[in-house]
């Protein structure tokens, strides 16, 4: 299972500026329509995207400076709205995969699925998250380096602490972050919790 | 120390502390629909698992359902497929469908509360953001992702943080047409959208008890919108009495047990809460959003309020609304021409929601204006028959309002009903995102289904209480 652990991830930044960006924007629900998650990642932002270009001006996602990316630079309450996980794979199908999430905050829900997805997403002040951006920015080229194991998130010569959980820290550490396996190890227990809930037999 | 019923139900359902130190929760009740569980349908198969508890899983179709003819095959191709995925998978693991070839079909939130399914003490999970609605019968329900729908349908279970309480209390005597609607909207403008993030919502004060079960539903409902995962009201009488005689409701002896364990997880006395806010009913007057996040509201008679009247991380996101919506600091909200008035929705489509309307509308003439196109989009099939039952379709329609099929309809519009271009909806709703009505450039503003019916009328944002005169 090591190729699940998640302790050092780098790869180029990309910066995407504004708080309360929602998961209908992350992914407009006219691709909900699908029984699978494939293809969505040529979607991410598409009205967002769209509009900026109407007004002759370029969205991140179709900023050619970022086309390498695979770590996302936020700012607060990102993924907030709707629960659905098509954002974070979305996101995680866009050119080569979002693998990593940086920002100042994120919406419970979307922060949860992208666990699923073993999409670290950590967060740091405003400051940090401002200085990571402009470095990002001037070079889109430097190397973003999240580290689970110092709670660090890195570019060049910037290095700033970051928070994540500790149970969820250890989650990627240690590959466990798909959850299905480990709670299906409780099976006999589920079945006796089961038993003792009044109305799961029907009082 | 007393505990809250968030703690206690929490508590009840831990199956087991996992090594991340997240705790393993069994859910009561698992509610599924066509748009978010396809996907965890799939998962279950590659890893050849099977639904644990297919007998306490509940399907429907509600987002992607036409309003305008159910008649199969859809013609949208895209949403066929996804139905057709829905019956092949519960067909294949023995899970109850509230089809709407039976007449049973509606939004998840309706379907559970309206067939007993939803009840106080239980954990209720679904692969939708509005699942707090379920809270209203103090129940813990929360939305999930996909890859939790997976695991809920594999092991009836989830891992999970446990969450803060925030007590929410508001007292006092809601004026002559103030809505639940109008205090959820109020909350959340005063707490933030992202106010609740970590936090479980515990409404309570004199006024959420005097609420009908279908207006506390509007209030948890919303839950999300202002950050919480979840929301609850501790049951009472009116829970029970809601409840009583519903198809899955408990009957006779067991009724009676059932009444034990339910007056059992209230939350205590003397419970500790995490934070604890307090309002007053007085000074909710009717709400209409302005702006792109739910939180971006003023009262009826207000003005929309400058960038610098936030907070200064909220700036930004002011400035932004006010271009997406075509709206300048200082204006009054009221006299915005609308396009569309849409009144449905698991916030506010219930049989009370469209009672509320009927009953304006019967006080006089009223005509919708003729530039609006007006909807009426009942939460279920059974809401529907309730209303025609009562002649309240003919109402509507003789006032220029399109009665339609039960549904999401024009909520999130992945159905045919959309806004077109950047026409401006008056919705009894509970999301203004950018494009959330379907059109990329469409704008909502968000408001009780009075205040819809109202603008609808006028043909513009208008006051309920002035438009329909209402009084004490
Ligand atoms: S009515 Fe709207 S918010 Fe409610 S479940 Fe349907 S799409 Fe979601």
């Amino acid at each position: 299972m090591d190729d699940s652990k998640r302790i050092v991830i780098k790869g180029q930044g990309i910066v995407l500026h504004g708080n309360d960006i929602d998961t209908d924007r992350i992914i407009p629900a006219r691709y909900l329509r699908t029984v699978t998650f494939e293809g969505l990642g040529d979607h991410a932002f598409e009205d967002d995207r769209a509009q900026l270009g109407q007004q002759g001006r370029v969205h991140p996602f179709d900023d050619a400076k970022f086309r390498n990316a695979t770590v996302l630079l936020v700012n607060k309450n990102f993924g907030c709205g709707s629960s659905r996980e098509h954002a974070p794979q979305a996101l995680g199908r866009w050119q080569k995969g979002i693998r990593a999430i940086v920002g100042e905050s994120f919406a419970e829900i979307f922060f949860g699925n992208c666990v699923s997805l073993g999409v670290p997403c950590v967060t740091a002040d405003a400051a940090s998250i401002e200085a990571l951006q402009k470095a990002v920015t001037a070079d889109a080229t430097v190397t973003v380096t999240v580290d689970l194991k110092d709670k660090t998130v890195s570019v060049g010569a910037l290095r700033v602490p970051v928070r994540i959980p500790e149970g969820v820290r250890q989650q990627f550490l240690d590959g466990r972050w798909d959850t299905t396996g480990e709670l299906l190890a409780n099976r006999d227990a589920i079945v006796a919790l089961a038993k003792k809930l009044p109305y799961l037999g029907g009082f | 120390m007393g505990k809250t019923l968030y703690e206690k139900v929490f508590d009840s359902h831990t199956v087991a502390r996992l090594p991340s130190g997240q705790y393993q929760l069994l859910m009561g009740l698992h509610l599924i629909h066509e748009v978010t569980s396809p996907q965890a349908f799939s998962m279950l198969e590659e890893r050849k698992l099977k639904v644990m508890f297919p007998e306490r899983t509940f399907a429907t179709v509600d987002h992607i359902i036409p309003t305008s003819s159910q008649l199969r095959p859809y013609q949208d191709a895209l949403a066929e497929d996804m139905l057709r995925a829905l019956e092949a998978s519960v067909k294949k693991h023995g899970i109850r469908y509230f089809a709407p070839e039976n007449g049973e079909q509606g939004i998840v939130h309706v379907v559970g509360p309206e067939n007993g399914l939803t009840q106080p003490g239980m954990t209720i999970c679904c692969g939708d953001s509005h699942t707090a609605t379920h809270g209203a019968f103090g129940a813990i329900a929360f939305g999930i992702g996909t890859s939790q729908v997976r695991d809920v349908l594999a092991t009836q279970t989830l891992s999970m943080d446990k969450l803060k309480v925030r007590r929410i209390e508001v007292s006092g005597r809601l004026g002559p047409g103030v809505t639940a609607k109008d205090v959820i909207l109020y909350i959340i403008n005063r707490l933030g959208v992202n106010g609740g993030v970590g936090f479980a919502y515990e409404y309570a004060g004199d006024t959420i008890a005097r609420m009908s079960m279908d207006e506390r539903m509007t209030v948890c409902n919303m839950s999300i919108e202002g950050g919480a995962r979840c929301g609850y009201i501790n049951p009472d009488a009116v829970t029970y009495e809601y409840l009583k005689g519903r198809t899955y409701a408990p009957k006779a002896e067991a009724w009676e047990r059932a009444l034990a364990y339910w007056e059992s997880v209230k939350s205590d006395a003397d419970a500790r809460y995490d934070d604890v806010v307090k309002y007053r009913a007085e000074d909710i007057e009717p709400m209409v959003t302005w702006g792109i996040t739910p939180g971006q509201s003023v009262a009826v008679g207000g003005t929309i309020p400058a960038a610098d009247a936030f907070p200064a991380d909220q700036r930004e996101s002011a400035e932004e609304a006010y271009k997406y919506m075509a709206l300048q600091p200082g204006q009054p909200i009221k006299g915005q021409k609308i396009d569309v008035a849409f009144i449905g929705s698991c916030t506010n489509g219930r049989r009370s929601d469209f009672e509320a309307v009927v009953e304006v509308l019967k006080a006089g003439r009223y005509k919708v204006a003729p530039h609006v196109q007006a909807l009426v989009v009942p939460g279920s099939m059974q809401v529907k028959r309730e209303l025609q039952a009562r002649g309240w379709d003919k109402i509507f329609t003789a006032a220029g309002f399109q009665f339609r099929e039960a549904g999401c309809s024009m909520c999130l519009a992945m159905n045919p009903d959309k806004l077109k271009g950047n026409q401006l909806s008056a919705s009894s709703s509970n999301r203004n995102f950018k494009g959330r009505q379907g059109s990329p450039t469409g704008r909502t503003l968000l408001m009780s289904p009075i205040m819809v019916a109202a603008a609808a009328i006028a043909g513009e944002v208008a006051d309920a209480r002035q438009v329909f005169g209402i009084h004490s």
